[in-house]
């Protein structure tokens, strides 16, 4: 039978879908992919529904080996080196790893998650309708925890579609939108207007749960512990030390800390993909902005089968191009907005 | 006729969600308008909610906004919350078997000192409550109860500790509670039961209920380790009393 193995692999890296709302009330947080763009132009590529399940790969390098049959797999979500037995190969893109052939991933640059969707989805016992893992609740299929190396994923064999990339939207550097409360009173104005206007950056403590941000202190008006109510992916609370934390898909499905704001759907992956060390800015918006910008994602997504480009002759040019030696300039005039960071890598497999 | 209830705030929780909030502290009243806004949800079931939450002072609703709009369900609920409090048609009722003490309860003699009485009349008093199923959150089947004595308030633990154990009871500041899964923890520990509230492959995955009514029995450390042996078997422990 086909499987991808996992050859090498980082921590925070999973096997995660759309997740498993439905159950917040008995404590079951919905988990699910963190770049829910990125998992459905993963999934467009390899010809599956936009929230099937795929390997979302935390910021190490990892690499994964077709055994028995060849299979057919898409990379998208934050750029890294990649290369499959040596030849380049370009993110937003599909790819076939011949059988044996190893599909090697670098660090990843210019965000912290990638996804490797997999042709006819990855096999697994859905649990409350979905693959996602949740090690603290023991669940996701088929391994209940972070992939390890020598893992192996039961899948299809490669069906010999033609290879593909996709054209996503640029991704802006704009300030990461917000609505303001559930428990914005329990801050002066003083407060939320620091906490909008200041420069801030995720920290380096960040994970699933949630991402931890450095920036000044926000004071509460009443102290920090309010009566536990329910969270959202997006919440900002603010504990204690006056340090926000973002809660991201796998965080609790109650917390006792004021929330100033949450992140809008349309912006949390963009947001969850912000470099450690970069600085960003938050902007209130209108609920019926959020609804606007969420109702625009949601019609993306719907149509990312539309912005399918074949690859066939963007590989012979690209191996003309290097040998002109000139790739650098030549790659990015035929697609702008993936391939600049990709030259880095280009360059430095000697090619 | 009763006065009109007060209205409920509705606090924007991001574009996707709304917490209906009918106080800001624990109270019993609060927490009884929250379970009573559960069920007229689920009798409802408005087009485009995906998810209710209960909380002790509020109800957490998830909603699809290219279904309803945040003004449409605002005026929906601000109208159903306003409706007089039914009682629940039937409760379930469930007899919870606490092994209490020792390496089951570490904190039962702390307890007992700082309230200046002995361990087994905490454990008394542990036992004659008759609590509510406030809310089940933070992680799978941790279970919030009300209805803990005033005498049982207690300040949580200035330092937390980082793991207690799987099916732990404890007390926290006007709450006590059953931890399902091992975790980390604020509260004291006062015993330790093997009722899992949360099973996979165990038919329901989920046993206890927003709502539902609980008590403790007390029970020595053989039976809890019997019991904890038919647990992980997959028998259901609690004693369903009344339904």
């Amino acid at each position: 039978m086909t499987a991808l193995v996992i050859s090498s692999i980082g921590p925070a890296s999973s096997v995660q879908d759309g997740g498993r709302p439905g159950s917040q009330r008995y404590g079951l947080v919905p988990s699910g992919a963190i770049d829910r763009l990125a998992l459905a132009a993963a999934n467009a590529l390899a010809g599956n529904p936009p929230f099937a399940a795929a390997i979302e790969i935390g910021p190490f390098g990892a690499s994964f080996t077709a055994r028995a049959g060849a299979v057919r797999v898409a990379l998208t979500g934050a750029p890294r080196n990649a290369d499959i037995a040596k030849r380049p190969v370009n993110f937003d893109s599909s790819m076939t790893l011949a059988n044996g052939e190893t599909l090697t991933l670098g660090f990843a640059r210019g965000g912290a998650f990638s996804y490797l969707a997999v042709e006819g989805g990855i096999q697994g016992e859905p649990m409350f309708g979905s693959l996602s893992v949740n090690a603290r609740a023991g669940l996701g299929s088929p391994y209940p925890r972070p992939l390890l190396a020598g893992d192996e994923l039961q899948v299809e064999a490669a069906s010999g579609a033609t290879e593909r990339r996709i054209e996503l939207p640029a991704i802006a550097e704009a300030p990461i939108r917000v609505v303001l409360g559930p428990q914005d009173d329990e801050f002066s104005d003083e407060n939320k207007k620091l906490f909008l206007d200041s420069e801030w950056k995720i920290s380096a403590t960040s994970d699933r749960m949630g991402y931890r941000l450095d920036g000044p202190v926000i004071k509460h008006l009443h102290g920090h512990n309010i009566v536990s109510d329910g969270t959202v992916n997006g919440s900002i609370q603010v504990p204690g030390n006056g340090a926000p934390i973002v809660l991201m898909p796998d965080r609790g499905t109650s917390g006792g800390y004021p929330k100033i704001a949450t992140v809008i759907s349309a912006d949390l992956g963009r947001f969850a993909q912000i470099p450690a060390g970069r600085g960003f800015r938050f902007k209130a918006v209108s609920m019926a902005e959020a609804q606007k910008e969420l109702r625009n994602f949601a019609q993306l997504i719907g149509a990312l089968p539309d912005r399918l480009r074949d690859l066939e002759n963007f590989d012979l040019n690209l191996e003309a191009l290097q040998d002109a030696n000139v790739a650098g300039s030549a790659v990015s005039a035929i697609d702008a907005g993936t391939w600049d960071s990709q030259e880095p890598g280009i360059q430095g497999s000697g090619l | 006729m009763a006065a009109p209830l007060s209205p409920p705030r509705l606090l924007p929780s991001g574009d996707s969600a709304i917490t209906v909030e009918f106080s800001r502290d624990i109270d019993d009243a609060a927490s009884q308008r929250v379970l009573a806004l559960d069920r007229a949800m689920a009798r409802e079931a408005i087009s485009g909610v995906t998810e209710t939450v209960p909380t002790y002072r509020s109800l957490l609703v998830h909603y699809d906004p290219l279904q309803i709009g945040f003004d449409t369900l605002s005026e929906k609920l601000v109208a159903l919350a306003g409706q007089p409090v039914p009682q629940a048609a039937h409760t379930r009722r469930w007899r919870i078997p606490v092994a209490y003490g020792g390496e089951h309860g570490i904190d039962l003699e702390d307890v007992a000192k700082t309230l200046k009485t002995t361990p087994d009349d905490i454990v008394a008093r542990h036992v004659a409550g008759d609590y509510r199923v406030a809310m089940i959150g933070f992680t799978p089947g941790w279970s919030y109860l009300s209805g803990l004595e005033k005498f049982l308030h207690m300040p949580r633990r200035q330092n937390p500790r980082l793991l207690t154990p799987a099916g732990t009871v404890s007390v926290g500041g006007v709450q006590t509670g059953v931890q399902c899964l091992a975790g980390p923890s604020g509260w004291h520990l006062l015993g330790r039961t093997a009722v899992r509230t949360y099973q996979l492959h165990r038919e329901p995955t989920f046993l206890l209920e927003p709502g539902d009514r609980v008590t403790f029995a007390r029970v020595d450390d053989k039976t809890f380790a019997e019991q904890d042996r038919a647990a992980e078997a997959g028998e259901i422990i609690a004693e369903l009393i009344a339904s």
